[in-house]
């Protein structure tokens, strides 16, 4: 097995995973959703600058062979946003939960919900 | 500068439109002689010239006789609405939504390029719609200006498209062009659906049948505004662009057919509605849809005398129609009401008033020696060329039909108010106002005496040439004359004459039977329509914007599905690439089959929550594992850290959620979700697969490599990237991540009251707690780690331009350590020892990161520049300071004071409920 492999099938995995739960009917399951798809965007997103064993991008004169600094400097920031992006809607569903009394997404109360 | 303008005076308010207006208008009279001898002046300014857009100008003939009508006119309602308009009326407003109309109204006349002219066509729609609206306090008036938007808007929309399509047949946005290019256009097969789309943005600004209601509920706007948009100019915006694009469109039997028909059945319908109509304002508003059916008729013949007839009666009409309706206006003004039936004899009471209408009236009639009884003339002369269905009678006479009608209402107006018994409304003893309101309708209606009595001498150069500018050949020979020898038209002049006063004889009888007869009301035919309309949108916006989050993202990930597929289709089969994979070794696979196995557990396990999240951590440490193999240390330790933070979030979260709900999705709906999950897993695969199996091409990191060191002062490229050669967007992302944090500030301080407060109080902690409330050994753990953990943050921080860490990194370092005393020692003990508060940090943060900027400014260098130098220090050894490293503490404030403002927030808004008093709960 390559590394190719092992990234591209994790990539999936963590998508369907992701898709999966981003569609279920309460908030919680939907921030864990798309918490598993920001680690596929993240991890697909490093992927693209292709992968490299131990070559870190720290500049060397005559280095010639490093990992792609630039998607990393995207993903970096990216994962420090999705961290913002998470807070932010697990905060809307604990204030849409405080408000309504149901922690669906769609804010109906449990009793109501049929499907 | 307009605020100033609105507060200023009424009477620099008008003296600032009628000296504008007055320019305009002797700058035209400048140049026509010029225009008059074929001198076209144009000018030209690329606008969008991809689109075919050009701010084109030119001044022919016609131009000029639709730009002198507008400004001329305009200047005399400038001065009409200044005896019109009381003190307290907002003449600022009004003068400034005039005066966008005559700009716009000017633009449309002298616009060389078609797209431009839909511009200004636009823009009249607007206008009209604010003036008609402008006494908005009056319901009529808002349903008044709404009906005129949406039909001559809607009529806007179709102008559009069969604008766009005539460019498309004609090749040319350019309006000169396009009308040399007539014999083109007519045989494209895009002709039919251009002209027609033309044809309804025309007949719907020109009050057209079947769009002709909207003009009579248009009255609802003041006087001025009717007698200048509503009668002279903006109604006649469609007869014009029927003559403008004559060359073009005109001579076709679909032309005729469908221009022709409308005219003359828009002529006769309007004229017998107005015969019935008690409202001074609404006869002239149905007069005036019956005399622009006239206009429309006669362009609809396609022959150059009757577009020569077409050109003058625009003239005398827009004469003797604007003197009419400043003449209601001034009855109205004068008596209090506009009702025909309390109004009569009024002659000995206003004499001038009487004289000016009677004599508009009479040019409206079509009487000697008034310019209309010419163009009437000359419109029966041209009826009685036309043959119908082989038929030569038929045209002739509905014309004579129509021509007998408009006699007749216009003889009930001027015999009506001012001869008769004396009924004078609400006022006992009007009489005739001032010169303000006076002057500009007697120099109109002289106008119009002119027209008649010295026809060639004042029109007839400009006839001729605005003809031969319509039908874009020769200057045609016109005479314009009372007499013209005893021939048809006179005999069907005179018929109209006898058969009008017949009418008008037999009127009372008449009235009474139209009164009781059953009428389909066109205005509640468009409110019913309109309230159609508004149930299918709403049905349909309902039907696609449902309030369910899940449907929504079932739609966005289907989508993507579905772009994502088609895309692999257009592709090709190659799914792997020429790039050589990298062998895996066993210690990657153990990680793999984790983040497999975790991701599987979390789907499996989501609704026992705290497990699910344990799972999740495991995911996060396994990509962080990841991260450390394949060359990206910056990615691992802020993946790290950041993961630490999510999960105490989402496990302080949870603490207030259910932690274990029912079940919802049915089955059906499970499995569904799940082969839409794994479709796209796979497609994410393969396309992962698929790029990380070929070579990358050059991109732009070749030279972030080469000009970290030397540029931006640092080794770690990483970083120098973030904080140098990216700093923008970095800037940009640190304040979205301030605004996140101060959202969620937004949404959990007012979480404490009303019936979320309620809950807050009402829950209660179904965990099981260890013994101690805050352990022992944990707190003095904490507290001896605090400095430690703080060091480490510094050193990351100072390293982090040449070696993995920076201030995205030490942020988070800082925000754990300060957390463990949260969580050890409790939220009040913490944040009592606390100096500064989330909110300024974020500020701070932000503040500096522009303020960094800025500063490279003030050196000469672009936004965000950054310069460095190497200093030493003893134990630290060599390091570097540069203006990138203000940045990072920027970042690093900005990153600490969000995550800092999410978790701590969230940790004690239980608390904080609690603390509120009873009372407020209660609400």
């Amino acid at each position: 097995m390559s590394l190719e492999f092992l990234i591209a099938s994790a990539i999936g995995a963590l998508v369907a995973g992701g898709v999966y739960l981003s569609l279920r009917a309460r908030t919680f399951q939907v921030v864990l959703g798309l918490t598993l798809l920001s680690y596929a965007v993240n991890l697909f997103l490093f992927a693209v600058g292709r992968l490299t064993v131990d070559r870190p991008p720290l500049y060397a004169k005559g280095v010639a062979d490093y990992a792609d600094p630039l998607p990393q400097a995207l993903v970096l920031t990216a994962i420090v946003i999705t961290f913002g992006m998470t807070a932010l809607s697990v905060v809307l569903a604990l204030r849409s939960f405080l408000e309504s009394g149901s922690d669906q997404v769609d804010g109906i109360a449990d009793e109501e919900a049929e499907s | 500068m307009l605020g100033t303008l609105f507060r200023a005076s009424r009477t620099v308010h008008l003296g600032v439109a009628g000296a504008a207006t007055a320019i305009g208008f002797v700058v035209l009279l400048s140049l026509a002689p010029a225009v008059l001898a074929g001198d076209l002046p144009a000018t030209r300014v690329a606008w969008v010239p991809a689109l075919g857009l050009e701010l084109s100008l030119w001044l022919d003939p016609l131009a000029l006789l639709f730009a002198g009508l507008i400004l001329g006119i305009g200047f005399l309602v400038v001065v009409y609405a200044a005896g019109y308009l009381s003190e307290d009326e907002p003449t600022g407003r009004f003068l400034s939504f005039l005066m966008l109309f005559q700009g716009a109204m000017v633009g449309i006349a002298l616009s060389n390029n078609v797209v431009l002219m839909l511009v200004f066509w636009e823009l009249t729609s607007l206008s009209s719609f604010l003036l008609i609206g402008f006494w908005r306090h009056t319901a009529e008036a808002r349903q008044g200006a709404r009906m005129a938007l949406a039909v001559t808007g809607g009529g806007g929309l179709a102008l559009i498209a069969g604008m766009l399509l005539l460019g498309q047949a004609a090749g040319s946005f350019e309006l000169a062009t396009i009308l040399t290019r007539g014999a083109i256009v007519q045989a494209s097969p895009l002709y039919a659906p251009a002209l027609l789309l033309i044809l309804l943005g025309a007949f719907t600004k020109s009050a057209q049948f079947p769009f002709h209601f909207w003009l009579p509920h248009a009255m609802a706007a003041p006087t001025p505004v009717s007698a200048y948009l509503h009668s002279a100019t903006m109604v006649k915006a469609g007869v014009f662009l029927l003559a403008r694009l004559w060359p073009v469109l005109a001579g076709t039997d679909l032309w005729f057919a469908l221009v022709a028909t409308t005219g003359l059945v828009t002529m006769i319908f309007g004229a017998a509605i107005a015969l019935f109509r008690t409202d001074l304002k609404a006869i002239l508003a149905y007069s005036t849809i019956s005399q622009l059916g006239l206009m429309v008729m006669l362009l609809g013949f396609a022959t150059p005398a009757a577009a020569a007839a077409a050109v003058f009666h625009i003239l005398n009409h827009a004469a003797f129609k604007a003197a009419l309706f400043m003449n209601a206006g001034i009855v109205d003004h004068e008596t209090g009401t506009r009702d025909i039936r309390r109004l009569g004899g009024l002659a000995r009471l206003m004499p001038l008033t009487a004289t000016m209408g009677v004599l508009a009236a009479a040019a409206m009639a079509g009487l000697p020696p008034l310019g209309g009884f010419i163009s009437k003339e000359m419109m029966l002369h041209e009826t009685a060329q036309t043959a119908v269905l082989g038929q030569t009678w038929l045209v002739p006479l509905l014309a004579t039909v129509g021509a007998t009608l408009s006699v007749a209402y216009s003889l009930r107006y001027a015999l009506g108010l001012y001869f008769g018994p004396q009924r004078t409304g609400e006022v006992a003893k009007p009489h005739d106002p001032g010169a303000a309101l006076l002057a500009p309708p007697l120099l109109l209606v002289a106008l119009a005496l002119g027209f008649g009595l010295l026809p060639m001498l004042i029109a007839g150069p400009l006839v001729t040439a605005t003809t031969a500018a319509v039908t874009g050949g020769a200057p045609p020979k016109i005479d314009l004359a009372l007499w013209h020898g005893l021939n048809l038209a006179l005999a069907l002049s005179v018929g109209a004459v006898l058969g009008g006063a017949f009418l008008l004889a037999r009127h009372a009888a008449l009235a009474h039977r139209v009164a009781t007869g059953h009428w389909v009301d066109a205005k509640r035919l468009f409110d019913a329509a309109m309230d159609a309309l508004v149930t299918a949108t709403r049905r349909v916006t309902l039907a696609i914007h449902a309030p369910s989050l899940q449907r929504y993202l079932l739609l966005l990930f289907a989508t993507v599905v579905v772009l994502g597929l088609d895309g692999a289709t257009k592709v090709g089969p190659v799914l792997t690439g020429g790039r050589a994979t990298t062998p895996a070794s066993p210690a990657a696979i153990v990680v793999w089959v984790l983040l497999l196995a975790a991701t599987l557990t979390v789907v499996v396990t989501q609704r026992q929550r705290f497990l699910a999240l344990v799972f999740i951590s495991v995911i996060g440490l396994a990509i962080a594992l990841a991260f450390v193999h394949l060359s990206a240390p910056d990615l691992a330790l802020t993946q790290i850290a950041v993961e630490v933070v999510t999960i105490l979030l989402l496990l302080l979260a949870l603490h207030l959620l259910p932690k274990q709900p029912a079940r919802l999705s049915s089955t059906r709906r499970r499995l569904r979700d799940a082969v839409l999950g794994l479709v796209a897993g796979g497609g994410a695969s393969a396309t992962a697969w698929a790029i990380m199996t070929r070579v990358r091409g050059d991109t732009i990191s070749t030279f972030h490599w080469a000009n970290s060191y030397s540029g931006g002062g640092g080794t770690n490229v990483v970083n120098v990237t973030l904080v140098d050669f990216r700093a923008f967007d970095t800037m940009g992302e640190i304040i979205v991540l301030g605004i996140a944090g101060l959202a969620i500030f937004a949404l959990l301080e007012p979480a404490v009251r009303g019936a979320a407060g309620q809950r807050l109080r009402a829950w209660r902690d179904t965990m099981p707690h260890s013994p101690e409330r805050h352990p022992m050994m944990f707190v003095m753990a904490t507290r001896l780690l605090l400095p430690l953990a703080l060091l480490v943050g510094i050193y990351i921080f100072l390293r982090g331009h040449n070696q993995p860490g920076g201030g995205f990194v030490a942020a988070l370092i800082f925000a754990i350590a300060i957390l463990l005393q949260y969580l050890a020692s409790g939220y009040d003990w913490t944040d009592e020892r606390r100096r500064i508060g989330e909110h300024p940090l974020i500020a701070f943060g932000v503040l500096i990161a522009v303020g960094t900027g800025l500063g490279s400014l003030a050196f000469g260098a672009p936004f965000l520049s950054s310069s460095f130098g190497y200093f030493h220090l003893p134990v630290v050894g060599e390091f570097e300071l540069a203006t990138a490293m203000i940045f990072d503490v920027a970042v690093a404030c900005v990153v600490l004071g969000a995550v800092m403002m999410a978790l701590a927030q969230l940790s004690h808004v239980a608390q904080r409920a609690a603390r509120q008093p009873d009372a407020e709960g209660e609400r």
